[in-house]
């Protein structure tokens, strides 16, 4: 699948903007005053920023709005109502820190939920996916949510538990390359059963359809840079996970602010390998994958 | 409503024959040529006439080579469009409710005036069926030439998809497949199946199997004539350079 810049800095900034709110609405880092405006600010920007940035993919986002009609069947509906409903729910929490309010916290938690709710959603948009077998795996969301939480725990300066969920992101990573390796093959189709030619026998290309580039294959049949997949492996697991973990448990805020740019550019890397590793079956028909 | 209906009236589709398509694209020509002029943005090229020329098509053509256990390798051309799947993955996924199924006639079809052209349902198709078109920004998908199919306008032979009506060798077919009696039907009992079934698309349009190809006579075309004894000079000749 073709790694949009748009998307992978929407899906990495959104889930640390999530993370990170999550962390202050149930209290974690107490902030009060005018710190507490620009530290609530820093979370609505990335949140923000982030869904801002993935309009940026759209043929016409002009009609962005219409996207909130269908979360009856769409993940991506879904998306959009769980987000705007969080950053809802979070702004009284915020202006409570700033202006110095108390929230229930019954409020807090269902903000909280709300924030991981979103990632879930963002999360699904892929792993619903049939098509793409390596997104197809109840593994994707999991991954998708400790990212978000890891992040946000470092960013709430919170040592322990960001060292705890950097370590299962680390474990949630390699498991998900290990079995993202073999869901193509799990998946069980071939140019023998896309083509329905295999009662014959084995299928090749002859010829293909068109000689010019398409929008399938530029979309769905992205096969550049896969060559370098194993060393960006270790970059991504070693800068979005080990690293920041060993620096959180050296501790400091220092250290943990530093890390967070350590793990953001590891998860940079882990993003634009989800989709520069995801083939998609249509490249059957055209003999690749 | 990007919910599928439970059950549509029809099942309008294609019985594609791969037996008899001979690969001319005389289908993907009459395509583009329909669906750059009526229903919709027109299907844009870019860089046409230079290096790198690209387009959006709603229906391609390939060219298989099968080589079976034994025997020869046969070329088999298949065309390949939107199926427009009982169960279509690219309708559910779509969050403006522009891609959607027809109750009446079980056409997939996409609003494009609802179009955010976020590419979800082209995703969501394993048959590659959508493609965005580059110029207007929005989902361009076979739609079964729903501008033809019901346009009294047009002669009656004419009702029926561009591919279907330009296709020299009779190799397309449409019909209801909801009518056990139609004619798709009928061919798709025979000869029919399912691309990816694994998938749970449940296409409408069926594919049908390449026939069995005649089995080559072992013996020699020329065998009639092997065992004819040479006569009179020729005799005298075979004779001789037999004896050298």
């Amino acid at each position: 699948m073709h790694p949009a810049p748009s998307v992978i800095i929407f899906s990495v900034l959104s889930g640390l903007g999530f993370g990170f709110m999550v962390f202050l609405a149930l209290g974690f880092l107490p902030v009060a005053g005018g710190a507490a405006f620009w530290i609530w600010g820093v979370g609505y920007a990335l949140a923000v920023g982030g869904l801002i940035a993935a309009t940026a993919h759209l043929g016409n986002p002009q009609r962005a709005l219409k996207a909130f009609s269908q979360w009856r069947s769409s993940w991506l509906s879904r998306e959009g109502w769980a987000a705007v409903l969080a950053l809802f729910v979070m702004a009284p929490i915020a202006l409570g820190d700033w202006l110095g309010f108390g929230v229930p916290f019954v409020w807090r938690g269902l903000a909280a939920a709300l924030a991981l709710v979103t990632v879930f959603c963002t999360a699904m948009i892929y792993a619903q996916i049939k098509a793409v077998p390596r997104w197809h795996h109840w593994l994707t969301p999991v991954m998708f949510m400790t990212f978000s939480l890891a992040g946000g725990a470092l960013l709430a300066l919170q040592a322990v538990l960001a060292f705890v969920l950097l370590l299962g992101l680390a474990v949630v990573m390699l498991v998900l390359f290990y079995v993202g390796d073999r869901q193509f093959a799990r998946a069980g189709q071939s140019m023998e059963t896309a083509t329905g030619l295999g009662r014959i026998g084995k299928v090749a290309v002859f010829e293909q359809p068109h000689t010019g580039e398409n929008y399938l294959l530029r979309e769905m049949i992205f096969v550049v840079g896969r060559k370098h997949g194993q060393k960006l492996r270790m970059i991504a697991v070693l800068c979005a996970a080990v690293l920041p973990a060993l620096m959180a448990a050296v501790g400091g805020a220092g250290l943990l602010l530093a890390a967070v740019f350590v793990h953001l550019v590891g998860a940079f890397a882990a993003r634009w390998l989800f989709f520069a590793q995801a083939e998609h079956v249509v490249g059957l028909y055209y003999g690749k994958r | 409503m990007t919910c599928l209906p439970g059950h549509t009236q029809k099942k309008l589709g294609l019985a594609i024959d791969l037996d008899t398509c001979v690969g001319c694209h005389a289908c993907v020509t009459a395509c583009k040529g329909w669906n750059d002029q009526g229903y919709g943005a027109p299907l844009s090229d870019q860089d046409a006439y230079g290096a790198q020329p690209s387009g959006t098509f709603l229906n391609r053509v390939h060219s298989y080579q099968v080589q079976p256990d034994e025997g020869f390798a046969q070329i088999i051309n298949f065309p390949r469009s939107c199926l427009h799947c009982e169960d279509a993955p690219c309708v559910t996924v779509c969050p403006t409710g522009a891609s959607y199924k027809r109750e009446e006639d079980g056409i997939v079809l996409v609003n494009e005036s609802d179009c955010i052209g976020c590419g979800l349902c082209a995703w969501a198709c394993p048959y590659g069926a959508r493609e965005m078109d580059a110029d207007a920004g929005v989902m361009k998908k076979c739609t079964l030439c729903v501008d033809r199919i019901y346009n009294e306008n047009l002669p009656e032979e004419d009702r029926e998809p561009a591919c279907v009506r330009t296709c020299p060798t009779g190799a397309r077919h449409f019909g209801d497949f909801a009518d056990p009696d139609s004619k798709v039907s009928q061919l798709a009992a025979k000869r029919g199946f399912d691309l990816m079934p694994d998938m749970g698309t449940r296409p409408v349009n069926k594919y049908l199997a390449p026939r069995p190809k005649d089995k080559r006579s072992e013996a020699s075309l020329l065998a009639p004539l092997l065992d004819i004894e040479a006569k009179g000079f020729a005799g005298w000749l075979d004779r001789v350079l037999g004896k050298i």
